[in-house]
């Protein structure tokens, strides 16, 4: 319980300082107007892609997520929690193909997630678990560097990769680039419905905008809601099995810190150079 | 200067009235696609780039192939060129004209195109691709139609009109080197990520440029007055030949540090390409064609030459080019995608609205070279005669 209440209150600080980017956050993902209008707080426009072979300064915040495989194995009912939360949330629309498909969050086999790997005489449980995957908001990331209009960009407050849906021209770079296959395009119009009438978005949630078609999406860790100091929404849907541990990886006392410190993972992919900010327990 | 354009014989506007109409169909789909968005075409997530950027890639290497031309003539005197180093410059104005285009038509926001001005991002490779690109097409409609403008006045062109040419001259090389940097930058995808895509991507373009250059000129040699002579047609083969040649070492060069070194990931997409993946095999047959036909192009580029005949040549050009356009405008962008970072294999086609806007394109980019060798040749024979 003390426990739990530490973590809670260290979430609070976190969201606290990640509120220091709300007017950003909200600025990006509310109005349509420029983003370098509110030059003061607005995200590193000009900045992004830096930060070149040199491990990441120990200063500022760094989000990242350690994610259990084991629990999410236990319990095969979180995954599928975790995607509804965060595709419902975003508004994340479903046309019920593979061809025009848009997801944040979703799960993968251990072959696909880790092709880096050796598969040759994996124990059998490993290649039944389903590993969540999500963007890994990398510290050193190929799509910021490849687009030419810092739709998306990487946050100087957090360390998160974001986009601004009302800058990108859907040239798709970014997905040529990203080495995860993080990213989705708006291939038709998400707003729109299906022969039967049904909408692709099936529960629109106000509170978030659409996008439009033609422009690019991904997992934005949440930034809209650490901003009003939640956490994101896939963390809460696992709610106390740490199944997902959420914290910044510059903080030495964080407890994704103690976990990371604690147990071993791995990235995926690493020697790429991306250093991703997403950690796996397997 | 521009009327020679608007006076001709019954096949030239039939010609003309036959690309407007291709034209005005691509038109109609791409309404389409304006209204429905990108999900008309056959690209999908694992797939993100189709058709239009892969000819686009092609057409940037047309567009840098008129340098063989320039170079020549300008830097070495070389005289013999002096008839159709304008052929070149006009070729590299209709092709970077369809590469944007092509830009443009693959955009999911393409009103929001200026973007990439508004917000200049030196890190990204895409924004020096563009600002290279409309500076050659700049470069090259000043000193081509400059030059051409000169001389239809019975003048010698100004010196500065000599410095705008001798600039196009490196520029060229810089659209084809950064158009490869778009791909060769990129972690993760191993089969665009070699050093020698960018030699590869000159190469390439060094044969294909002339290669159509010739097809066409010695088309206007039986449908005009206007003949490039024997000397340039020689030379011109010489150039194509090579070029070629050097290609595809090139391409073999790729292939031994892939099945030599056994990575797999460097493997795989060689693997889709030349004989399938996981059952999916649909570029297969194109780029098989693409290695026997290039072969068999340049051994009869060489042969045609030394019997003199011009069919001979002419064939040959058509193969060649083919084959270049199959290894670059196909097998180069669409395999880069297969298999996908997740090593998943999904095959793109593309979709019916997608050619149609694809064929518009290359309509509209042929209209305009139509037009502006209409004009060169008139004027080259007016001021001959
Ligand atoms: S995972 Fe892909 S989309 Fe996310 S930051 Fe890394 S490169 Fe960019
Ligand atoms: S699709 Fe949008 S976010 Fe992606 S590179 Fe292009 S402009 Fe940037």
């Amino acid at each position: 319980m003390d426990a739990k209440r530490r973590d809670f209150l260290k979430m609070a600080g976190l969201s606290a300082l990640a509120g220091l980017t709300a007017p950003a956050a909200v600025h990006m993902l509310v109005n349509k107007g420029p983003f370098q209008a509110n030059a003061a707080t607005a995200a590193p426009v000009g900045e992004a892609g830096e930060g070149g072979h040199e491990a990441a300064p120990a200063t500022g915040v760094r989000l990242g997520m350690v994610i259990d495989i084991k629990k999410f194995g236990e319990n095969q009912e979180l995954a599928r929690q975790c995607i509804e939360a965060c595709h419902s949330i975003h508004n994340v629309p479903d046309y019920g193909n593979a061809k025009d498909e848009i997801k944040w969050i979703w799960t993968e086999d251990y072959e696909h997630a880790f092709t880096d790997q050796s598969q040759y005489k994996r124990n059998t449980t490993l290649h039944e678990l389903p590993i969540m995957t999500l963007c890994n908001h990398c510290d050193n990331p190929p799509c910021v560097r490849a687009c030419p209009t810092q739709a998306t960009f990487k946050s100087k407050k957090t360390g998160a990769v974001l986009m601004d849906y009302h800058r990108c021209i859907g040239c798709r770079f970014c997905m040529a680039a990203c080495p995860y296959g993080a990213r989705s395009f708006n291939w038709r119009d998400p707003r729109g419905k299906d022969a039967k009438g049904q909408p692709f978005i099936k529960h629109l949630n106000a509170d978030f905008p659409t996008r439009t078609r033609g422009v690019v999406e991904k997992c934005n860790f949440c930034a809209e809601r650490l901003a009003v100091g939640k956490q994101p929404a896939c963390v809460e849907a696992c709610g106390d099995t740490g199944a997902l541990v959420f914290g910044d990886l510059n903080d030495p006392s964080s407890p994704i810190s103690k976990v990371l410190a604690e147990n071993f993972t791995i990235q995926r992919n690493a020697a790429l150079g991306t250093k991703p900010s997403l950690f796996y327990i397997i | 200067m521009i009327e020679k354009a608007l006076s001709g014989s019954n096949r030239y506007w039939a010609w003309i009235i036959f690309l407007l109409a291709i034209m005005g169909v691509g038109g109609m789909f791409y309404v389409q696609q304006w209204n429905y968005g990108l999900g008309i075409t056959g690209m999908s997530r694992d797939v993100s780039w189709g058709v239009y950027i892969s000819q686009f890639t092609f057409l940037v290497g047309v567009a840098a192939g008129g340098l063989m031309l320039v170079l020549p003539y300008y830097l070495h005197n070389y005289k013999v060129f002096g008839r159709i180093t304008i052929l070149g410059e006009f070729m590299a104005i209709a092709a970077v004209s369809m590469c944007l285009m092509f830009i443009i038509a693959d955009l999911g926001q393409p009103t929001r195109a200026l973007n990439v001005l508004i917000h200049p991002t030196p890190h990204s490779m895409l924004f020096w691709d563009m600002i290279v690109l409309n500076g050659y097409l700049f470069l090259n409609v000043v000193g081509g139609w400059g030059v051409l403008h000169a001389q239809y006045k019975g003048l010698k062109y100004a010196t500065w009109l000599k410095w705008i040419v001798y600039l196009s001259i490196p520029w060229a090389i810089s659209i084809h080197t950064v158009t490869a940097f778009l791909y060769c930058g990129l972690p993760g995808r191993h089969f665009w990520l070699t050093a020698i895509l960018a030699p590869r991507f000159l190469a390439s373009a060094f044969a294909a440029g002339p290669a159509l250059l010739l097809f066409i000129a010695l088309i206007m040699k039986r449908t005009t007055k206007f003949d490039v002579g024997q000397e340039a047609t020689s030379k011109l083969v010489t150039i194509i030949g090579y070029a070629a040649l050097i290609n595809f070492f090139f391409v073999a060069c790729e292939m031994f540090v892939a099945y030599y070194s056994q990575i797999p990931g460097h493997m795989h997409t060689l693997d889709y390409l030349f004989w399938g993946l996981e059952g999916k095999d649909n570029l297969v047959p194109w780029m098989r064609f693409s290695v026997f036909g290039g072969a068999i192009g340049i051994a009869l580029l060489f042969l045609a030459r030394a019997r003199k005949t011009e069919v001979g040549i002419m064939v040959a050009c058509a193969l060649i080019f083919v084959s270049l356009w199959i290894d670059k405008g196909l097998g180069l962008v669409l395999g880069g995608f297969v298999p996908s970072p997740l090593e998943r294999v999904t095959e793109y086609y593309p979709s019916l609205p997608e050619i149609g806007i694809t064929m518009g394109i290359w309509s509209a980019g042929f209209l305009i070279l139509t037009i502006l060798y209409k004009v060169a040749i008139e004027v080259k024979l007016e001021k001959e005669a």
